[in-house]
C-alpha cells in the first residue's frame, strides 16, 4: 500500500514537472511573438510600422550611396568643388564580365561617382552596365594587354576631357578629393605619373598595380605613342612592372606621392593590413619593395586601398 | 494503473497552473495596452544644431570641457582580443574608462568582480562606480567589448540633457511588457538614475540577484526591471531624422542590410551621421574605425561642428 502511494506521488511529481515545462514553453512562444519586429522595414526607423512617411517610391535597381543631403547640410564643399573643376580626372576601372555585378557595380555606386569621367574596361562590351569591350581575353596574364588597350581607348576618345588618367582595379577604393589635392600642385603637361612606388627591377622604380596609378596627360600621350614606335614591349605577364619599364623608356618621371609628413597615400592592401602594427610580417616581400622608408602608420591623407 | 495515470494528469494540470500563475502577472498589462497605445516606445532626440548655436561660443567651449563621461566595460577572459582592441581604441576618448572583469587576466588592468554572472558583474560595477565617482561624473556609459563607441558623439547627444533627471538611454528593445536598453548598443545612465539604481540594489525583492524562475533573464533586461521600480524608464536615442544613434549591429551588417532592403537609398536608410555605437566589430575593424572616424579626411570638405569635444590629454589615438 505504501509503495503504491509512493508511486502515485512520483507520477504526480513527474506530471507537474512536465506540465510546468510545457506551459512555460507555450507561454514563451505566445508572449515572445509580441516582441517580433516586422522584417523588411528600414531597420533604424522605429516609426516604420506606424506611419507612411517612408513610402516614397524610388526607382528600383540603381544603387545609390550619394550622401544624404539633409545630413550634410552644414558641410562646406567649396574647396572640393573648386578642385573638381580644376583637376579633371578620368578614372578607368579594370574589370571583367564576371565581376561587373560582383565588384564593379559597387565601385560605380560609390567612389567612381566623384571622378570627372569614369569608364569600366572589360574584355567584352556590356551596353547596359555600361562597360567598354577591349576585345581581349580575361586572366592575369592579359592584364598588361588590357591596360595598353584601355589607355589607348581613353587616349583615342577622351584625351581632351581630362588632365589626369587614373587606372584602378574593381577592388580598389579611391578618395578622389585627396587625389586632387596631390595632383593640384602638378601640371598635366609634365611627363609624370603617381602611385605606390616600388624600387626593384626598374631604376626609377615602378608603381604597384594593386594600389592604382595615375598618369598625366603628357604621360598618357607618350605611353600610347610608345607602342606605335615599338619603344615598349606589347606583352608581359606582369602589368605594373611592364608599365614601369615603359614609363622609364619614354622618360616619364615616377613621382613621389607621399603626404607632407612623408607618409604613403597609395596602399596596395586593405586598411587593416596597413593600420595594424605587425599585421604584415617583417619577412613579407612588401617591406623590401617600398621605394621610400616606412613612416609611423597612422595616416592622415589617404588615397587608395586595395585587395578587398 | 488508473490511479497512477490520474495522479500524473493531476500533476500536469497543477504544473501548468503553477507556471501560468508565475509568468502571467508580469505580462497581463501589455494585452490591452498594446492596442490603445501603439507608440509605447519612448524616443529621445539629439540636440538641434540651431539650439546649440543659440548658446554663446564661450559658453559652448566651457560646457564642452566640463562634460564628463565615465565608461564601464564588462569583460571576461575569453574576450581578451576584443578587450585589447577596446582598450587601445575608443575607451581612450572617455574621460575615464575602467574594465570590470569576471576574473583577473595577466597584463590587463581591470577591477575583478569575482563572478561569472553578467548581471552580478553589472550590479557590482554600477555600485563601485557610483560609490567612487558620484561626485565626479554626470554620465555613466556601460558597454561590452564587442561594442565600438564614439564618445564625442555621445557627448553631443547628451549635451543639453539634465543629468539630475533620470535618464536611461540607448537602443531600446521590447520584450513582453518590458522596454529595455540593449547592452550590445551600450547603456547610458545619468547620475540621477545611478542614484536611484544604487538605492535599490540593496533591497532584496526589488533588484533580485536571481532573475527569472526557470531560465536566466539577460542582464540588460534585469537592469530595466530594477530601474523601472525606481521610476526610471528606457528611452531610444535618435538623431533629428529619427535614426537610431546606438546600434546593435556592425557598420558592415547595417550597410549590407541597407543594400538589400533599399538599394536606392543606402546611406539614407542605413545609419546616422552622428552614430554613437556599433556592435559586433572585430578587433581589427575597431582599429580601422578609429582611423576612419578620427584620422581620414576628404580634402576640401569642411564640416562646421557647433561643438568640439577634445579627447582627454594623453589619449594618443586622436
Amino acid at each position: 500500500m505504501a509503495s503504491k502511494s509512493w508511486l502515485n506521488f512520483l507520477t504526480f511529481l513527474c506530471g507537474s514537472a512536465i506540465g510546468f515545462v510545457l506551459c512555460s514553453q507555450l507561454l514563451n512562444i505566445l508572449l515572445g511573438e509580441q516582441s517580433d519586429v516586422q522584417p523588411n522595414i528600414l531597420h533604424n526607423d522605429p516609426h516604420a510600422r506606424h506611419s507612411d512617411d517612408n513610402g516614397q517610391n524610388h526607382l528600383e535597381g540603381q544603387m545609390n550611396f550619394g550622401a544624404d543631403a539633409s545630413q550634410h547640410k552644414d558641410e562646406n564643399t567649396d574647396i572640393a568643388e573648386n578642385l573638381y573643376q580644376k583637376v579633371k580626372i578620368l578614372c578607368w576601372v579594370m574589370t571583367g564580365p564576371q565581376n561587373l555585378e560582383k565588384k564593379a557595380k559597387h565601385v560605380k555606386a560609390t567612389w567612381a561617382q566623384r571622378c570627372n569621367k569614369v569608364l569600366f574596361m572589360s574584355s567584352e562590351e556590356n551596353k547596359d552596365f555600361p562597360a567598354v569591350g577591349l576585345k581581349t581575353r580575361e586572366g592575369r596574364d592579359q592584364l598588361y594587354w588590357k591596360t595598353i588597350k584601355a589607355f589607348q581607348y581613353v587616349h583615342d576618345h577622351y584625351l581632351e576631357d581630362a588632365d589626369w588618367f587614373l587606372k584602378a582595379d574593381d577592388d580598389t577604393y579611391v578618395i578622389l578629393d585627396n587625389l586632387r589635392w596631390l595632383l593640384a600642385k602638378h601640371n598635366p603637361e609634365e611627363p609624370i605619373y603617381f602611385g605606390r612606388r616600388f624600387k626593384p627591377y626598374v631604376k626609377q622604380g615602378y608603381m604597384s598595380g594593386g594600389a592604382g596609378y595615375v598618369l598625366s596627360k603628357e604621360a598618357l600621350k607618350r605611353f600610347v605613342n610608345a607602342f606605335k614606335t615599338d619603344e615598349c614591349t606589347h606583352s608581359s605577364s606582369i602589368e605594373d612592372l611592364a608599365m614601369g619599364k615603359c614609363m622609364e623608356i619614354v622618360n616619364v618621371e615616377a613621382g613621389d606621392s607621399r603626404d607632407t609628413t612623408g607618409k604613403e597615400t597609395f596602399h596596395p592592401f586593405v586598411p587593416e593590413h596597413h593600420l595594424i602594427k605587425g599585421y604584415l610580417p617583417r619577412t613579407f616581400w612588401y617591406w623590401n619593395y617600398n621605394f621610400y622608408p616606412p613612416v609611423e602608420v597612422s595616416l592622415e591623407i589617404l588615397l587608395i586601398y586595395k585587395y578587398r | 494503473m488508473l490511479s497512477e495515470s490520474s495522479s500524473f494528469l493531476k500533476g500536469v494540470m497543477l504544473g501548468s497552473v503553477f507556471c501560468a500563475l508565475i509568468t502571467m502577472p508580469g505580462h497581463i498589462k501589455i494585452g490591452p495596452g498594446n492596442r490603445t497605445h501603439p507608440h509605447e516606445h519612448h524616443h529621445l532626440q539629439a540636440p538641434n544644431k540651431e539650439e546649440i548655436l543659440k548658446i554663446s561660443e564661450d559658453e559652448r567651449m566651457e560646457l564642452g570641457k566640463s562634460f564628463r563621461v565615465y565608461c564601464i566595460v564588462l569583460v571576461k577572459p575569453k574576450d581578451v582580443s576584443l578587450w585589447a582592441a577596446v582598450e587601445e581604441t575608443w575607451t581612450k576618448h572617455c574621460d575615464k574608462a575602467e574594465f570590470f572583469s569576471s576574473e583577473n587576466v595577466k597584463v590587463f588592468e581591470s577591477i575583478t568582480m569575482e563572478t561569472n554572472d553578467l548581471w552580478f558583474m553589472m550590479r557590482k560595477a554600477y555600485r563601485y562606480a557610483f560609490d567612487k565617482y558620484r561626485d565626479q561624473y554626470d554620465w555613466f556609459f556601460l558597454a561590452r567589448p564587442t561594442t565600438f563607441a564614439i564618445i564625442e558623439n555621445l557627448k553631443y547627444f547628451l549635451f543639453k540633457k539634465d543629468p539630475s533627471q533620470p535618464f536611461y538611454l540607448g537602443h531600446t528593445v521590447k520584450s513582453g511588457g518590458l522596454e529595455y536598453v540593449s547592452v550590445e548598443g551600450g547603456i547610458v545612465l545619468s547620475i540621477e538614475s545611478m542614484k536611484r539604481l544604487n538605492s535599490l540594489l540593496d533591497i532584496p525583492g526589488k533588484c533580485p540577484e536571481q532573475g527569472g524562475m526557470i531560465w536566466k533573464t539577460p542582464e540588460d533586461q534585469q537592469l530595466a526591471v530594477c530601474l523601472k521600480y525606481a521610476g526610471v524608464f528606457a528611452e531610444n536615442a535618435e538623431d533629428s531624422e529619427g535614426k537610431d544613434v546606438f546600434n546593435t549591429k556592425s557598420v558592415g551588417l547595417s550597410i549590407k542590410e541597407a543594400m538589400t532592403y533599399h538599394p536606392n537609398q543606402v546611406v539614407e536608410g542605413c545609419c546616422s551621421d552622428m552614430a554613437v555605437t556599433f556592435n559586433g566589430l572585430t578587433p581589427n575593424q575597431m582599429h580601422v574605425m578609429i582611423y576612419g572616424v578620427y584620422c581620414l579626411r576628404a580634402f576640401g570638405h569642411l564640416f562646421n561642428d557647433a561643438l568640439i569635444f577634445l579627447p582627454p590629454k594623453g589619449s594618443d589615438n586622436d
